[in-house]
């Protein structure tokens, strides 16, 4: 395996109990500090991939290599956010975003002062000691995204992580997640059915065909992400991206 | 603005709806509807003479024991076996069919066979307690369990947690509050449980006082003893949902 490559999943498939075939035969490198999309209708088993590259849930065949080394279950190097949070409603914000440390044993002084400094990082700094359900679903998503970062892995992975967000929130937030990871230098692997998301984030965009999920197509959109936002949705190329996908897609909407 | 008046307190129309009962109550003893229903004043002073004479408190003593052991059985034993059945698909196999057939078992039935068992002591009035307590205590903890959101159990294993930090730190703390309102509605079942132990198996407590008094038509002192127990299940489980609501205020509460 190339040294940069930071995913890879070579001929993975899934059957449900039920025979519900959701991905048959998928390969796909994800390349190493790039924000790469699986992008597809519902249905398309495309959180079902995300969550086999997590060790979550375990495939019926095929394997996932990551750095290298092939893995069978969730590691270090690898971090979720989930699409509902998946935040401890009797736990502070502290204690949620220092979570994934609390876990490996470290000691709360320690694990504190990284999690402040990730909560700040994430615009959270005067809500360290409020609960989750007295945040808004932006600010809930945003302490997903900060205990993502203070285990410190070099693979995020990110289930539809903006669907339960507000439109205005959402834009917001995707371009903070593009400045965060200009300075973090991540890889991202980001699962969206938001055409428009997908377009503006990634670096690449994988389609997938509905049942049984299949790789349908993978786009480069190659957009300059240091120019301005606004700039970028009125890019020629973001436009003719956007549109080259929709024609692809709309074969499996009826 | 006008002022907000008296009217506007909820204190005075609790007040008021007291007032409202219990002189409904003055009054249909008063009319009479029943030789054997007295009014409210005279069952309030037949119950401060019971007061006074000691026998009231002497009564609690003798009823509140098996209750109490009883609770106190359900609440670990009940909690364990809950625990126990929410975490392993063996334990649920074996118990969960037990306490299905608890739950929907006319307890009243199973007291003789309790009493022909086990005589007519403490133990069969604990065990009336048990029987009609621990259902619903071990239930409730089953589901609190299993009802644990798996989104938080995915999160806990994409960030390595083992089983056992999985069932401490995110099972547990989800399945506390409803572990709790388990206790309390056992704890109303208890209350239920030993007033029928001591109506059927011996007239101790509570229960003899009842049982005395009816047969002897003293009927306000018959009335202070069925009120007294009722206040003291009413207040007693009122403040346990007090203690609840601060223990798990809606904001902390798992989904």
């Amino acid at each position: 395996m190339q040294n940069d490559t930071a995913v890879e999943v070579r001929n993975i498939s899934k059957i449900y109990s039920g025979n519900v075939e959701a991905l048959r035969e998928v390969s796909l490198a994800f390349p190493r500090g790039k924000l790469c999309t699986l992008l597809g209708p519902s249905g398309c088993g495309k959180t079902t991939l995300l969550k086999i590259i997590a060790g979550l849930i375990p495939a019926n065949s095929g394997e996932v290599w990551v750095n290298g080394r092939q893995v069978d279950g969730p590691g270090p190097e690898r971090a979720f956010v989930f699409q509902d949070f998946a935040l401890l409603p009797w736990a502070t914000v502290l204690r949620n975003v220092a979570f994934g440390l609390e876990l490996r044993g470290m000691p709360p002084e320690q694990r504190n002062e990284i999690a402040r400094k990730h909560i700040a990082e994430v615009g959270l700094a005067a809500f360290e000691a409020s609960y989750p359900n007295q945040l808004s679903g932006g600010m809930r998503q945003r302490v997903g995204l900060a205990r993502a970062l203070a285990v410190n892995a070099d693979i995020i992975l990110m289930d539809e992580p903006f669907s339960a967000i507000d439109e205005q929130t959402r834009r917001k937030f995707q371009e903070e997640l593009l400045d965060l990871l200009k300075h973090h230098r991540k890889t991202v692997i980001f699962v969206t059915h938001s055409i428009e998301e997908a377009a503006y984030l990634s670096d690449q965009i994988t389609l997938l065909s509905p049942r049984p999920g299949r790789v349908a197509k993978t786009i480069a959109p190659g957009i300059d992400h240091s120019r301005g936002p606004d700039e970028i949705r009125r890019d020629k190329h973001y436009l003719d991206t956007v549109d080259e996908i929709w024609q692809m897609l709309k074969q499996y909407v009826d | 603005m006008p002022r907000p008046g008296i009217t506007s307190s909820p204190l005075f129309w609790q007040l008021a709806s007291f007032a409202l009962f219990f002189g409904a109550w003055e009054i249909a003893g008063r009319w009479p509807v029943s030789a054997a229903f007295p009014p409210f004043s005279a069952t309030l002073l037949a119950l401060l003479e019971m007061i006074g004479d000691g026998s009231l408190g002497k009564a609690y003593v003798s009823t509140l024991q098996p209750l109490l052991i009883g609770i106190a059985i359900c609440g670990v034993a009940g909690i364990g076996f809950g625990i126990g059945m929410g975490l392993s698909r063996t334990v649920e196999w074996f118990t969960l069919p037990v306490f299905i057939i608890l739950q929907a078992a006319p307890m009243a039935a199973i007291i003789p066979l309790i009493t022909y068992l086990y005589g007519i002591g403490l133990t069969s009035k604990v065990l009336a307690v048990i029987f009609l307590a621990a259902p619903v205590v071990v239930m409730n903890s089953y589901k609190g369990i299993r009802n644990a959101n798996p989104s938080l159990i995915q999160m806990c294993r994409s960030f390595q947690g083992s089983r056992r930090q999985e069932i401490l730190k995110i099972i547990l703390p989800h399945a506390a509050a409803l572990i709790f309102t388990g206790l309390r509605l056992g704890l109303a079942m208890g209350f239920i449980g030993v007033v029928i132990a001591e109506l059927l198996i011996t007239p101790t407590g509570i229960g003899d006082l009842i049982t005395y008094h009816s047969s002897v038509a003293d009927y306000p002192q018959m009335f202070a003893a069925i009120s007294s127990i009722i206040l003291i299940a009413a207040v007693s489980l009122h403040a346990l949902e007090r203690v609840e609501r601060r223990l798990f205020p809606a904001e902390i509460r798992g989904s």
